[in-house]
């Protein structure tokens, strides 16, 4: 009867490495999906010069809203530290709207396939910003669920793995842009 | 806690209890027996998980959305179905080479065969990708110009599924429909048709393509061809063994060679049984699947009326695509060759009714 305590030390191990493995696996998932938020935010940093430069020409009367999402652009580029960041891509977003809206209201460059082809990206681009952040706070809960649960929760503890923090839009952001122009 | 859904006499859908239309046909309802006889009789598409209690005259059972159940648990609810319908597929199987065997006097012998079988079989599936599926149906490379927005709306559903994005592929036909196919994410594709594309809004082509997404994510291609092989490999053990051919070389020693008379009988019943069971069971493992892939779709977009509204769409504006087949119809996201009316036969149906899976994509978001 020796060997009994060998197999569940055996089953021990084992059920110790595989959930440290798969609290591992759940971390890298949610830190790369933060990672995937910045990477759709470069995305629209990169579309709008190319809509401004398609609807320049129209909006002569319109220089204003344009500067604004210049300006709005530039200051998201810049800002540094997420709580500055969120706010800066706010009004970014904010900048974005007004300028749809005046698109709006010029039936000929409504009917710009140019424009109309970046409308549609723009559009994407919103879907994929939220998206990636569905899918960062889809990943905290996964991962967070994993480190509260019995017998995870003790290797969490052993190991340091501390509770994620979900991304939380403000209230001003909570009322998603519709960009919705087709 | 279980309440009886009215079903429409003239088309089966699913209605409402206080209803006085079908939603879906537009059929007045006439209170009383009519009504009644018609929800009886349509008792039997329900309750995919467990068909063989409704084969033998079961209890009346009704569709299980009578609490509301966020899609989380509608996933992880699917996943356990369909996994415990996988172990009795694969327990018939192994069975039935157990029961073949024995009637030879050698069980191991006969889940060995079993286990060859099932080897081959897979093997020539697993190497049949999905080029075949793609050519056999006509689709062709979304052009990255002209499909942006179709190609735009799955990245963005890749994006909300963690997943690679997938190929697209568009069928040039009015007919309303999709799939996916591959076996593992990293090859995955996802075809639609160019009237999915036309016919339905942004948000709904996103529940479509979510939908398509989340047979992906949940390896369904992996399952659809397991139980495939599995239904495949029972018939041909079944009819090895009827026509005796099932250790066809003749090694045995003279004392083995009578077999054993009991488990002879039993395994003439099995072979003659199990090729329907075994269809059965594959059959409610694909329903499973829809189900669950609704469920994540409703988790990817956030939004279940959006795929609610396109299937209803999809199911009102023809299904159509060029070489349907029997083959591959469990691939898509509704049947193109099987209606789902009141005459559909629910054993053997790929898919659920669409006014089921449209009302529990309604209780998701909490409005049926």
């Amino acid at each position: 009867m020796y060997w009994i305590p060998l197999v569940l030390l055996g089953a021990f191990l084992l059920g110790f490495v595989t959930s440290y493995n798969r609290l591992v696996s759940l971390r890298n998932i949610f830190n790369n999906a933060w990672h995937q938020i910045d990477v759709q935010l470069k995305r629209r940093y990169d579309l709008i010069p190319n809509l401004v430069e398609a609807v320049r020409g129209y909006l002569t009367h319109e220089r204003e809203t344009l500067e604004k999402v210049i300006a709005a652009r530039g200051a998201a580029v810049n800002a540094t530290g997420a709580a500055a960041q969120a706010k800066a891509e706010n009004v970014l977003t904010e900048s974005l709207k007004s300028l749809f809206a005046v698109v709006e209201s010029y039936p000929d460059l409504k009917a710009n396939q140019n424009v109309m082809e970046l409308q549609e990206e723009l559009t994407s681009t919103e879907n994929r910003i939220s998206f990636a952040r569905q899918f960062y706070n889809d990943s905290v809960m996964a991962y967070n669920t994993a480190i509260q649960s019995i017998p995870a929760n003790l290797v969490a503890s052993l190991f340091n793995f501390a509770p994620a923090e979900y991304f939380q839009a403000d209230e001003a952001s909570r009322a998603v842009p519709k960009v919705d122009l087709r | 806690m279980e309440t009886s859904a009215p079903y429409c006499p003239k088309c089966g859908a699913a209605n409402p209890s206080d209803a006085a239309y079908c939603y879906l046909c537009q059929a007045r309802f006439t209170d009383g027996a009519e009504r009644d006889a018609a929800t009886a009789e349509n008792d039997t598409h329900l309750q995919a998980a467990f068909p063989t209690v409704e084969a033998a005259g079961g209890a009346p059972q009704t569709f299980r959305i009578d609490r509301p159940i966020s899609f989380y648990d509608a996933a992880a609810e699917n996943v356990l179905r369909s996994q415990f319908l996988f172990l009795i597929l694969f327990g018939l199987f192994f069975i039935l080479g157990g029961t073949i065997g024995a009637a030879y006097n050698n069980w191991q012998g006969g889940v060995a065969v079993a286990a060859l079988v099932y080897v081959i079989l897979a093997s020539v599936a697993w190497f049949n990708g999905a080029s075949i599926v793609l050519s056999l149906h006509d689709a062709r490379r979304a052009d990255p110009v002209n499909d942006r927005q179709l190609i735009n709306v799955v990245e963005e559903m890749a994006i909300a599924a963690g997943l690679p994005p997938p190929k697209v592929f568009v069928m040039e036909t009015l007919g309303m429909n999709a799939f996916a196919a591959g076996r593992t994410p990293r090859e995955a594709v996802v075809a639609v048709t160019r009237g999915l594309v036309n016919k339905l809004d942004r948000e709904e082509l996103q529940g479509v393509v979510a939908h398509e997404l989340a047979h992906i994510k949940g390896r369904d291609t992996l399952y659809g061809i397991c139980a495939a092989v599995l239904v495949g490999a029972v018939a041909m053990m079944s009819d090895m063994f009827l026509r005796g051919t099932f250790f066809s070389g003749h090694r045995r020693n003279s004392e083995d060679s009578r077999g054993n008379i009991a488990f002879l009988l039993l395994g003439v019943a099995l072979a003659l049984l199990a090729p329907l069971a075994a269809k059965i069971l594959q059959m409610s493992i694909s329903r499973q699947r829809e189900y669950h892939a609704d469920a994540g779709a409703a988790e990817f977009t956030r939004n279940p009326l959006a795929l609610a509204a396109a299937l209803d769409k999809i199911s009102t504006g023809g299904t159509h695509v060029p070489g349907e087949n029997r083959g591959t119809q469990h691939l898509f996201i509704i049947n193109p060759v099987q209606s789902f009316t009141g005459e559909s036969s629910a054993l053997i149906s790929t898919h659920p009714p669409t006014a089921a899976r449209i009302q529990r994509l309604k209780t998701m978001a909490g409005t049926a």
